[in-house]
């Protein structure tokens, strides 16, 4: 698994063999070309980028070239065992619809963000009176992608009002590692949160 | 490709139609490219579209200005790339460039075909290459790829000979005609019939052709080949003699670019092949046989697809071409879709576009061949 992106790594970790999956802003096709060859699985990979499109198909992974904000109004529901979106719900435009099409279209749902909520973001808020720029979140607030940040606190409560069952969870760091503070005060010490969504 | 030449062969074993006629003895002219290799396995079938032919690729002469309608995708080192692949371009059944149609002479009557050519369809064009394909030793495609109509039939051979196509590559194409482009097609077809120089489509007899109704039907089929953007582009508002005359001249650069158009079209095409054509569009459905649900006739198809559309073509727009994504991947199967940013309208899938070329030949370059 070392060629594969670290967070990815724990995702396939969650991932059946010989599932059907959608891997939603799928970039290169890095996730599905390695689920491909060591799960089995079946499935595509949606990205609205010309550069990832053609990646994706020099990997043989299916792409299938769309704007996930004009919804997944062409899959039917329940047709795959797993959604997935690494790093993409906070560039969306309406993330809650989203989300709420992932459900809807998947069995299973793994979402990951960037956690807002962490100490420095806060801190570099506090301290500086300005929009925390990180290495993570380089970008300055005008021309980010990131229009949709959210915090560990703001998506569980948005599952709770939703009625979306929280499967798993992982909080970890950039690295991907956890440790006692990221257990204790996740919405405090996490830098990147994983989700697994099970339907309503 | 440099010079090629048209191949010629006559069958004579019978062809059952879809319309319940049968062509008892046909010729197919063809165009190959590249080298067969020793397993057969590096074939692909390019199917061409309402007005082209054969000649796909290359040049027929030195002196030639044009060369084949698919020559910046089919050659050494592009997206069907002849150093790997042996390219078959057939003329197809109908048409009016050598292989046989209304304008044949019916061994019966010893006369031209004219309206007694039976009528054909994407199905028949199938069974037809079908036939193309034993006599050259090909027992599967590596793919069959095509654009517009030529893109249906490569769906088609799919669902038709699922064990025969490896990959279908349906570029600028639709799961059926919608009402809109039906009646673009019956407009260009009364256009030919009530030109008083169709005798009922049997102008042949009388030595004329019906040209001012074709000329009129190609104007109109060229106005929904391209896209408002594109004819803006081009012509504008602009005056052919820079000023306005006040009469039913040719006066907008437009009026005289589709009038040449027209014209060209009369020199090199056959009306009873036009009306023949666009009845295989208007007739094309191949989700009939399931009661409307394509994803149903895609179970039972094992090529892997590979689909493209433009964003400025109306004819069969994205939205078409999405239809065709969600049939495929309702039903399972392996699916690739790209939508390129095009002001050319439908013919966007035979112009330059860097970002096109670069996908199709990623996708062509992933299919397996012996060597």
């Amino acid at each position: 698994m070392s060629e594969l992106r670290i967070e990815l790594q724990r995702i396939c970790e969650w991932i059946e063999p010989g599932s059907r999956v959608l891997d939603l802003g799928c970039g290169d096709g890095s996730l599905l070309e390695w689920l491909q060859k060591n799960r089995n699985i079946s499935g595509y990979g949606v990205d609205i980028n010309p550069e990832n499109v053609l990646s994706c198909l020099k990997k043989k992974v299916n792409i299938i070239q769309a704007d996930l904000d004009a919804g997944l109004t062409d899959f039917e529901d329940g047709s795959f065992d797993y959604v997935i979106m690494t790093q993409a719900l906070q560039a969306l435009q309406f993330p809650h619809q989203t989300l709420a099409e992932m459900v809807r279209v998947g069995r299973k749902s793994i979402v990951t963000f960037p956690n807002f909520g962490l100490w420095k973001h806060r801190v570099y808020l506090a301290m500086k009176g300005r929009m925390p720029v990180s290495k993570a979140l380089p970008a300055q607030w005008y021309d980010t992608q990131n229009i949709h940040l959210c915090t560990v606190k703001d998506f569980e409560q948005f599952c709770k009002q939703q009625s979306l069952h929280i499967a798993k969870r992982d909080i970890v760091d950039y690295e991907h590692r956890s440790d006692a503070l990221m257990k204790l005060w996740p919405n405090l010490f996490g830098e990147v949160a994983l989700y697994q969504i099970n339907g309503k | 490709m440099g010079v090629v030449s048209p191949k010629s062969h006559h069958f004579s074993e019978p062809l059952s139609l879809v319309c319940g006629k049968t062509i008892e003895q046909y010729d197919i002219v063809y165009e190959t490219y590249g080298t067969l290799n020793a397993n057969a396995d590096n074939a692909v079938l390019v199917c061409h579209a309402l007005s082209a032919d054969h000649h796909a690729a290359g040049y027929h002469s030195n002196q030639d200005k044009k060369p084949g309608w698919w020559d910046l995708f089919i050659g050494p080192g592009k997206p069907i790339d002849t150093n790997r692949f042996f390219v078959v371009s057939p003329c197809n059944l109908g048409h009016c460039s050598g292989s046989t149609g209304p304008k044949s002479i019916n061994p019966a009557s010893n006369k031209a075909y004219g309206p007694e050519f039976p009528i054909v369809t994407v199905v028949d064009w199938v069974n037809y290459q079908v036939r193309l394909a034993q006599l050259l030793g090909i027992d599967q495609w590596a793919a069959v790829a095509g654009g517009s109509l030529g893109g249906m039939q490569a769906m088609q051979w799919a669902i038709q000979f699922p064990d025969k196509v490896r990959h279908a590559i349906v570029i600028a194409a639709a799961p059926k005609l919608s009402a809109q482009n039906i009646a673009f097609n019956a407009v260009a077809r009364q256009a030919i019939m009530s030109d008083p120089d169709f005798h009922q489509g049997r102008y042949y007899d009388h030595d004329t052709v019906p040209a001012s109704g074709l000329k009129v039907a190609r104007m109109l089929g060229h106005i929904t080949y391209l896209s408002d953007d594109a004819m803006g582009d081009k012509f504008g508002r602009e005056l052919k003699n820079q000023q306005l005359n006040y009469d039913y001249g040719v006066e907008f650069e437009v009026e005289s670019y589709l009038r040449y158009q027209g014209e060209s079209f009369v020199n090199r095409f056959d009306a009873n092949t036009y009306l023949l054509m666009t009845k295989a569009l208007d007739y094309f459905d191949p989700a009939e046989k399931e009661a409307g649900d394509l994803s149903e006739v895609f179970r039972k198809v094992s090529a892997k697809f590979f689909l493209a559309s433009f964003t400025t073509d109306w004819r069969f727009s994205p939205k078409r071409s999405k239809e065709i994504v969600k049939a495929l991947t309702d039903a399972g199967r392996d699916v690739s879709y790209l939508e390129f940013e095009s002001n050319h309208g439908h013919d966007a899938f035979l112009v330059e576009h860097a970002d096109y070329i670069s996908a199709f030949s990623t996708y062509m370059q992933n299919i397996e061949v012996s060597s």
